[in-house]
């Protein structure tokens, strides 16, 4: 039960990535941290099996099913939040378990607002309705594309904290570029560049469920550290 | 409303003091007056044709719309139809409906069939257009997760990708809804001696302008109606949608 990527890719004849080979632990958060345009969304694509527009030379291995969370929330702006939360099982034709995603949706904070359109959400709701959505999937493998990029600082925090323990037990591969969020989440850290993925020096272990605390010493030097990675 | 009232009123005395500037003749140019007449002596064959007409112009406008809509999930689901059928679509738009009008009656008869599916043509293209390109525009991160929550083709049309297009189906039926009266009276100029197109035909052959004018009216009221009711329906359907 292993997930991995090995291979290179090119968009037209330009190198857009040099070749990786990515092996994926289960049951842990693996942090793909680098800058944008070095393909870090590219590889998650290809490991979901979606469409990417790059020539891709290499193999995609892994028999998980996967359920994905990206930065764009991708709500269905006529469905309300459980409507959204279920959406999965509309389209595969399965039985719509209500009473479950009513729990999921309590479980993310929004049982007040479960009536409300995407619409009338702010984006750190919609975020959460993402995340009751992934939930509600319960795939063993969940890949986040960058989920709380375009949040404001506090509510990135929050939506850590609440992702890191809702999604604890499963395989998670979060795409991000910002050093603080690999720093809080990344049981490993990966950082990709133009010259290839490098593994980066594992950080302290956390404690499961949670998000390393955002003002802990020992972050904030990790951060520094990914950033001078990142510049170098 | 108190806009509209303003603007008959204008067009009412723009019309009468054009005759008495010009000095026309009333079969050149009815008077209103002589306009109201005809349509309240005339008013029981009017109803009959504009009844007529009507039927005519809704049984088009179903058939069009349904035959329009179809094809579009059809092209939805297959690019390579697409890229088949768009450049005939648009060559078929470069044929003046105005001259398929005699060969429909030809193949079709002097009945409504010729004149519904005249307002078939009329209808058909405005609505498939407008719902493809709907179909087309679907935001990617739906469809991705759609892909990756395991759903088939046909789901995705249903549960996505058709709701996302209900605004751009909206547009086309309202737009439809317009034209397909014009569709129905092309049809009647045409041939058999039922609906306003052949009213209008029948009376300004005999010099009767002011039927001619009093049938124009009622189209075109006839029209307005039509075309209103079209948006309400529409509207009401997609609310339920939150679209």
């Amino acid at each position: 039960m292993t997930v991995s990527l090995r291979g290179q890719a090119w968009v037209g004849d330009a190198v857009l990535f040099a070749p990786v080979d990515l092996v994926l632990e289960t049951g842990g958060w693996t942090c793909l941290l680098g800058p944008s345009g070095v393909g870090k969304s590219t590889i998650l694509r290809l490991i979901a099996g979606l469409e990417t527009g790059v020539r891709f030379q290499g193999q995609v291995s892994h028999d998980l099913p996967v359920a994905l969370m990206a930065q764009d929330a991708g709500l269905i702006p006529w469905l309300d939040v459980p409507g959204n939360v279920t959406l999965g099982a509309r389209l595969r034709g399965d039985a719509v378990d209500l009473d479950r995603a009513r729990d999921l949706i309590a479980l993310v904070g929004l049982a007040d607002r479960a009536d409300s359109l995407p619409a009338n959400l702010s984006g750190g709701q919609r975020q959460r309705v993402a995340l009751a959505r992934t939930l509600f999937e319960d795939r063993p493998l969940v890949l986040l594309d960058e989920p709380f990029s375009a949040l404001d600082a506090r509510t990135r925090a929050q939506m850590q904290d609440l992702a890191a323990r809702l999604l604890a037990g499963r395989t998670v591969l979060l795409v991000t570029h910002d050093p603080p969020e690999a720093a809080r989440l990344g049981d490993r850290i990966l950082l990709l560049r133009e010259t290839g993925l490098t593994e980066w020096n594992a950080p302290a272990a956390r404690i499961p469920g949670t998000a390393r605390p955002y003002d802990a010493p020992e972050v904030l030097a990790l951060q520094a550290e990914l950033m001078r990675g990142m510049m170098a | 409303m108190k806009t509209v009232l303003a603007l008959i009123l204008t067009v009412l005395v723009l019309w009468q003091g054009m005759i008495w500037a010009l000095g026309l003749p009333p079969f050149l140019l009815p008077s209103p007056q002589s306009v109201a007449q005809a349509l309240w002596l005339n008013r029981a064959e009017i109803a009959r044709h504009a009844g007529y007409t009507l039927t005519e112009v809704v049984l088009g406008f179903v058939i069009g719309s349904a035959l329009g809509a179809a094809l579009a999930v059809a092209m939805g689901f297959s690019a390579r139809l697409t890229s088949l059928l768009r450049p005939l679509l648009t060559f078929s738009q470069t044929i003046p409906v105005f001259a398929l009008a005699p060969i429909l009656t030809l193949w079709l008869g002097f009945d409504m069939a010729p004149k519904i599916a005249m307002t078939v043509l009329i209808v058909f293209f405005p609505v498939c257009s407008a719902f493809l390109d709907g179909l087309g525009r679907t935001p990617q991160a739906a469809l991705d997760l759609a892909q990756v929550m395991g759903a088939s083709r046909g789901r995705i049309m249903r549960h996505l990708r058709i709701p996302a297009a209900l605004p751009q189906l909206a547009t086309g039926l309202r737009l439809a809804a317009v034209y397909a009266p014009i569709g129905a009276v092309i049809g009647e100029w045409v041939g058999g001696a039922r609906g306003l197109g052949a009213l209008m035909i029948h009376a300004n052959g005999r010099m009767k302008t002011d039927l001619v004018f009093a049938a124009l009216l009622v189209l075109s009221v006839l029209t307005v109606i039509f075309a209103r009711s079209v948006a309400l329906a529409v509207a009401r359907i997609w609310r339920r949608y939150g679209v």
